[in-house]
């Protein structure tokens, strides 16, 4: 098991998993909200729509293509 | 020439829903005039360019048109919606060594003439304006009256105005013919006047025009907090932007409103394929980096590439066609066309309305390229 920090909260789970499926996990899967303040979710799971941006570690990476790491900070971006 | 045919489908037939369609289209109907607009949906340079609003001062005919257009912008401005995303950001002109220093200044002395404002930027008052710039830049021309907007919601916007007399329609146009054109369902529409506003898609209406596309790539970052505050481009662009041939690159860099980052800009003559070219973006990106040495830190959301229209003078056609009377040209803005637009628009509608051109018409003239005339040698001279 790993420990994940998610908007500071620790979440943990078993390893393997990508930052998406960890949102899904968690109580929202929201990972942005767009320019006019929509939320969006991961959409296509394979790095084309971009709707899953975050910020991990300090840096806007995909949730859908980055996987959970021990200790790894996840921020949504709003 | 008389604008009340029986027959015809509007005042002015408008050929292209672009920037340049549509300010035309704006330009004529707040004269009263009625106009159709028609476009085949295929989209062009509108949606694909940087809106960056911009006084260029190659040539003296550029600086007049470009200067002028400016001031319309700044007239119409205020009552442009959010949508449009106008902002007076002005632009940043940047030197990075001596020789550069003595272009800002030999710049600045061409723009006063012209009334536009600028001011001289030290390397250290650099520093504090654009933190996220490397250190060692030697200063920046500032250009007060620049601005950006997003041009494919201000064409759509301008073609809302004027009580009802502009009509837009989708259609695809096959030929012309001075003042009747054909559409490909079959059938001619005759209009008093008719205006090809169509960019890239005049290459099929009018094969003899002698106009060649530049491509031009662009890439937009993630939304970030603002870490730039003007539009940035360097010294060096101009002689990049009027390369002859071959590839070139420079950095341009734009502030959105969202945060985003629109990082430019190459070209490229002669090709048509739309494709990222992941060599050409790639140098670009490592000149826009060159610059700002923080970019690499930063998420891109997305690349494209669009194509500018270039006449071989690098001016624009707009005028009547000299042997085709009721056919008039507003093409080959190349990468300046919707700065361009607002001044040009007025050109158009002062010529066809025998009112008195807003600055000296001569250089744009389309028998430059145009007709007969044109296949006489020097009548492009
Ligand atoms: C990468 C890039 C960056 C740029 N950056 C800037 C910038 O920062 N500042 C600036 O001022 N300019 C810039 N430009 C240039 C500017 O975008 C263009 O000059 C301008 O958009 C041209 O507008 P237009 O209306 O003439 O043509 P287009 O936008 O190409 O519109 C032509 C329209 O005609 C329609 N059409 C074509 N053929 C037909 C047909 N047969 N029948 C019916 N409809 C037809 C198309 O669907 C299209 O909507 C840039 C261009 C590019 C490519
Ligand atoms: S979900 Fe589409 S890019 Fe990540």
């Amino acid at each position: 098991m790993i420990t994940v920090y998610l908007d500071g909260q620790p979440l943990v789970m078993g390893e393997g998993l990508t930052v998406a499926a960890m949102l899904t996990l968690s109580e929202s899967s929201i990972a942005r909200l767009s320019c006019t303040g929509q939320p969006r979710a991961p959409f296509c799971g394979m790095g084309i729509c971009q709707e899953c941006r975050v910020t991990i570690d300090g840096r806007r990476q995909l949730a859908c293509q980055t996987l959970c790491q021990e200790g790894m900070h996840v921020e949504r971006t709003v | 020439m008389s604008l009340q045919a029986r027959t015809a489908a509007a005042d002015v037939v408008i050929v292209g829903a672009g920037i340049m369609g549509a300010m035309c289209a704006y330009e004529l109907a707040s004269r009263g005039l009625s106009i159709l607009v028609i476009d085949n949906g295929t989209g062009g340079a509108t949606g694909a360019g940087m809106g960056h609003l911009v006084v260029m001062d190659d040539n003296p005919a550029e600086l007049a048109l470009s200067r002028y257009s400016i001031a319309l912008w700044n007239t119409l401005r205020k009552r442009l919606p959010e949508a449009c995303a106008y902002r007076n950001c002005g632009t940043l002109w940047l030197a990075a060594n001596d020789e550069e220093c003595g272009l800002a200044e030999a710049k600045q002395a061409r723009l006063v003439e012209y009334g536009a404002q600028s001011e001289w930027i030290s390397a250290s008052a650099l520093r504090q304006l654009e933190p996220m710039l490397r250190p060692d830049l030697a200063g920046a021309l500032k250009v007060f009256d620049d601005g950006i907007l997003y041009a494919p919601a201000t064409a759509r916007w301008l073609l809302h105005q004027q009580d009802g007399r502009i009509t837009v329609q989708e259609g695809d146009v096959t030929r012309v013919e001075g003042n009747r054109l054909c559409l490909s369902e079959g059938g001619w529409l005759t209009a008093p006047a008719i205006l090809l506003a169509n960019g890239l898609g005049a290459f099929r209406l009018l094969p003899d025009v002698p106009l060649r596309p530049k491509k031009g790539h662009l890439l937009i970052t993630d939304r970030y907090p603002a870490c730039i505050n003007h539009q940035l481009v360097e010294l060096g662009y101009a002689a990049s932007a009027h390369a002859d041939d071959g590839t070139s690159v420079a950095f341009n860099v734009q502030p959105r409103p969202t945060g985003q980052l629109l990082i430019g800009s190459s070209r490229q003559f002669d090709t048509l394929d739309k494709r990222v070219e992941f060599d050409v973006l790639g140098r670009m990106l490592m000149r826009a980096q060159d610059y700002l040495p923080g970019l690499g830190e930063l998420n891109a959301i997305r690349g494209w590439t669009g194509f500018r229209v270039a006449t071989p003078d690098g001016l624009p056609l707009l005028g009547q066609h000299p042997d085709q009377p009721g056919l008039w040209l507003a093409l080959g803005h190349e990468g300046l066309g919707v700065t361009t637009a607002s001044g040009s628009a007025r050109l158009i509608a002062a010529q066809l309305l025998g009112e008195a051109p807003p600055f000296d018409p001569a250089p744009f003239r389309t028998e430059r390229f145009v007709g007969v005339a044109s296949h006489t040698p020097g009548a492009a001279a």
